[in-house]
């Protein structure tokens, strides 16, 4: 076992372990830190594949602005859901069993897939994935298309979050 | 090194669990944390299959940003109603929120 994989195994523990708590604790709070535990560990996974610039994003803009959005959130409707009281409903057994099924299901269907147990080729000497990735997002026979859509989803989401969430007279 | 069957695993792991978390949620905040763990596992996913596939075509990683984007466009919208809602009806359970039920 190498030091790569004991720290793939570490950081799969943290992950799911933290994800399991922050679909079954009753602090909210404490949901919203756990599900920071989880992206910080997405983002190990991350620098292990070698996607460097995903890696930066991931911390500043997944638990940078999304975790904190999300604290304040709960902070401003805290009053009503109190933290004690049942936070589950009453199909919780239905929806246990449907998340074993598709987890059973993905499963299955990735044993029988022949690229499976696939290693990774080493990355060439000289390879840069930052510039790679940058180059892709403007170049107008990659991806600069998307790229745009997405900032205008981006605006649009945030003039239609100020709307909704504002207060009218 | 790794074989790709560890982070598929634990990509399908994660994602089970979100699905879990989105069903079995009574609070609409905690149905967006499940969404938000769902998300980072197809996100595992697409860099996952970017690092062993061909590293040429960097179209994992790209299509890793949009959702990154639209992970953020959802939780501003998302936590905007949430937050509009709970002014309105004083309520952030989803089971309450019935107004559009026949």
């Amino acid at each position: 076992m190498t030091a790569i994989q004991i720290i793939f195994i570490l950081s799969a523990l943290v992950i799911l372990g933290a994800a399991v708590m922050v679909v079954s604790t009753k602090n909210l709070v404490h949901a919203a830190l756990y599900l920071v535990a989880t992206l910080f560990g997405v983002a190990v996974l991350f620098a292990l594949l070698d996607a460097t610039f995903l890696t930066v994003v991931q911390v500043v803009v997944y638990i940078g602005a999304i975790a904190i959005l999300f604290i304040f959130a709960i902070m401003l409707t805290r009053r009503e859901m109190r933290d004690q009281g049942e936070q589950l409903n009453g199909g919780w057994g239905a929806a246990a069993l449907i998340g074993l099924l598709t987890f059973g299901g993905l499963f299955l269907l990735l044993g029988n897939w022949r690229g499976f147990g696939a290693t990774a080729a080493a990355l060439p000497s000289g390879f840069d994935g930052v510039v790679e990735l940058g180059t892709a997002l403007v170049s107008t026979d990659a991806f600069v298309l998307p790229f745009e859509v997405a900032s205008v989803l981006l605006l649009a989401a945030l003039i239609g979050a100020v709307y909704v969430a504002g207060t009218k007279k | 090194m790794i074989p790709l069957s560890w982070y598929l695993i634990l990509a399908a792991a994660l994602f089970s669990v979100g699905l879990f978390g989105v069903l079995a949620r009574k609070n609409a905040i905690a149905i967006l944390l499940g969404v938000e763990l769902m998300l980072n596992a197809v996100n595992i996913n697409l860099v996952a299959f970017w690092r062993y596939g061909s590293l040429a075509s960097i179209a994992g990683q790209v299509f890793a940003i949009i959702v990154f984007a639209v992970a953020a466009a959802e939780v501003a919208v998302g936590l905007g109603l949430v937050i509009s809602v709970y002014r309105r009806r004083n309520t952030v359970v989803a089971d309450e929120l019935d107004l559009m039920k026949w």
